[in-house]
């Protein structure tokens, strides 16, 4: 096969063609299928309520402003007799416009206290451009979608606070064996 | 009376067959350029695999507003989609299918110069894009016209010859003829003119990779840019029924028209499956390859094809004096 003649790329050609013609098609078929996305797509933005501190992190490093929130403080009174009353912010909105925002994920990996979250869900078109923007509300129904965790890589360092005390385990485990090889 | 009942009967199903069987080689290039392409083509129309797709770029076509640029020649513009279009339903008069169930042979009407006739009207076909290029006022449209003309001039030449070396082999120019006097091993000997032949008659039908003309990334569709609507619905019929002519002529001149197994009675069968296998073989050129350049074009014709022919009709000459 080596070595080139002359009418060579004529055949490649249509035996690239052909090779295409006797395979399946790439085409994904999507309104009758749905595609199978992998676990981390970027679909829509899902908002944990209740983790959110009104930290306002994620609207100001939003590239393209696409994040509106507003929220007021409430007091907390004191649970113990002469102790400091607390106060505590409580979100009033919470707007993501996805008219304008470029699925960058800074507001996702900058929250935190993980209260943003992808979703896969990515068919929420709408025929109206005010409408794409979504209210803490819509937000919240997306967390319905969002799919748990990926598993961790093998080897992979677990998390912070996981590794140090699977090691503070192991330093006691080993002090507590420790004494019993001495005696015997 | 019988007579009569008979022409416009044969007349009828030459007019069904030019209106159905472009159609369905439109089709298969819609679905094996698609596939070709890892891509699946259209889907939605008609609900099966698009079948109806066609049809429904018929009833856009419909649709749409007639527009004559001001520039434009208005009578040769407007006439030119009819000079495209009609010369190759004349042409698909002459061209025999074979037998049919026993009966006579399939055909409009046998011609004694049926070869000749057919490509006359061939050539007529090709004016009909030069007029609308000559005539729609727009500069893309002159150029590509000027290129239908340099590409006409070249083509016809090895085009004519290829065929005249089937002529002389078979002692005639009637089609029906020439298919019976066909034998398989000029399968071997016409190799060189069926290749010319064919290339020449892709060329003719300004098909990829010879649409220099068109070349819609460049000429914006060349002679057919001014033109919408059903005008250009029947620039593109023409070119499908090209391609039907062109596979039918080969099939007749150099795959032997309907010679293959019970013939007698299945005959019109095989001559329709080796137009459709021609025709795939059409549309195969056109995904396999990029287009020429317009000095390719016509190297390509007067280096090659012409001379190849040239050597083609000298070997049919010695061959049948010998």
């Amino acid at each position: 096969m080596s070595g080139s003649f002359w009418g060579k790329g004529l055949l490649q050609g249509l035996a690239v063609t052909w090779r295409n013609l006797t395979h399946r098609s790439v085409t994904a078929h999507y309104p009758d299928v749905e595609p199978d996305l992998p676990p981390r797509s970027r679909g829509v933005i899902a908002l944990q309520e209740e983790n959110c501190t009104s930290c306002m992190l994620c609207a100001r490093e939003c590239p393209s402003w696409c994040i509106t929130i507003d929220s007021h403080k409430e007091v907390i009174p004191a649970a113990t007799e002469g102790g400091r009353d607390r106060s505590q912010n409580v979100l009033d909105q919470f707007d993501i416009d996805y008219s304008i925002c470029m699925y960058c994920s800074i507001c996702i990996e900058v929250c935190p206290f993980d209260a943003l979250h992808w979703s896969p869900e990515f068919a929420y078109a709408e025929g109206d451009l005010k409408d794409l923007t979504h209210d803490m509300n819509r937000l919240r129904t997306w967390m319905d979608t969002v799919p748990p965790p990926q598993p961790l890589d093998p080897g992979a360092e677990q998390g912070k606070e996981l590794d140090s005390y699977r090691a503070s385990q192991a330093a006691e485990a080993a002090e507590a064996a420790q004494p019993a090889e001495e005696e015997s | 009376m019988g007579e009569l009942l008979d022409a416009v009967l044969r007349c009828l199903i030459v007019l069904g067959a030019f209106l159905t069987l472009p159609l369905l080689v439109g089709q298969m290039e819609h679905k094996a350029m698609a596939h070709m392409q890892s891509r699946v083509g259209p889907m939605a129309a008609g609900g099966f695999h698009g079948w109806a797709q066609l049809v429904a770029d018929g009833i856009k076509f419909v649709q749409k507003e007639s527009i004559t640029p001001a520039a434009a020649d208005r009578r040769v513009f407007e006439l030119a989609p009819a000079v495209a279009l009609v010369p190759y339903l004349v042409a698909m008069l002459a061209i025999p299918l074979g037998p049919f169930f026993g009966q006579t042979n399939l055909i409009g009407q046998d011609l004694d110069l049926g070869l000749f006739f057919v490509l006359a009207a061939m050539s007529v076909g090709v004016l009909g894009t030069l007029m609308g290029g000559l005539g729609s006022g727009n500069k893309y449209s002159y150029i590509g016209g000027m290129r239908v003309a340099a590409q006409l001039m070249s083509y016809e030449l090895p085009m004519v010859l290829a065929a005249a070396s089937v002529a002389m082999a078979a002692g005639t120019l009637s089609l029906v003829g020439i298919a019976q006097e066909w034998e398989p091993w000029w399968l071997l000997t016409q190799l060189p003119g069926l290749v010319v032949f064919f290339v020449a008659g892709l060329a003719e039908l300004q098909r990829p990779p010879f649409d220099a003309p068109l070349a819609d990334a460049e000429l914006v569709m060349g002679p057919l840019t001014e033109y919408g609507g059903m005008r250009f619905a029947m620039f593109l019929l023409a070119e499908y029924a090209g391609i039907v002519v062109l596979a039918a002529l080969t099939t007749v001149l150099f795959l032997g028209g309907w010679a293959g197994p019970w013939s007698d009675h299945l005959g019109w069968v095989w001559s329709l499956l080796k137009i459709v296998a021609v025709s795939f073989l059409v549309i195969w050129a056109r995904v396999a390859y990029p287009r020429l350049r317009e000095d390719q074009v016509n190297a390509l014709a007067w280096k090659v094809l012409v001379p190849v022919a040239l050597a083609q009709v000298t070997l049919t000459t010695v061959l049948v004096v010998a």
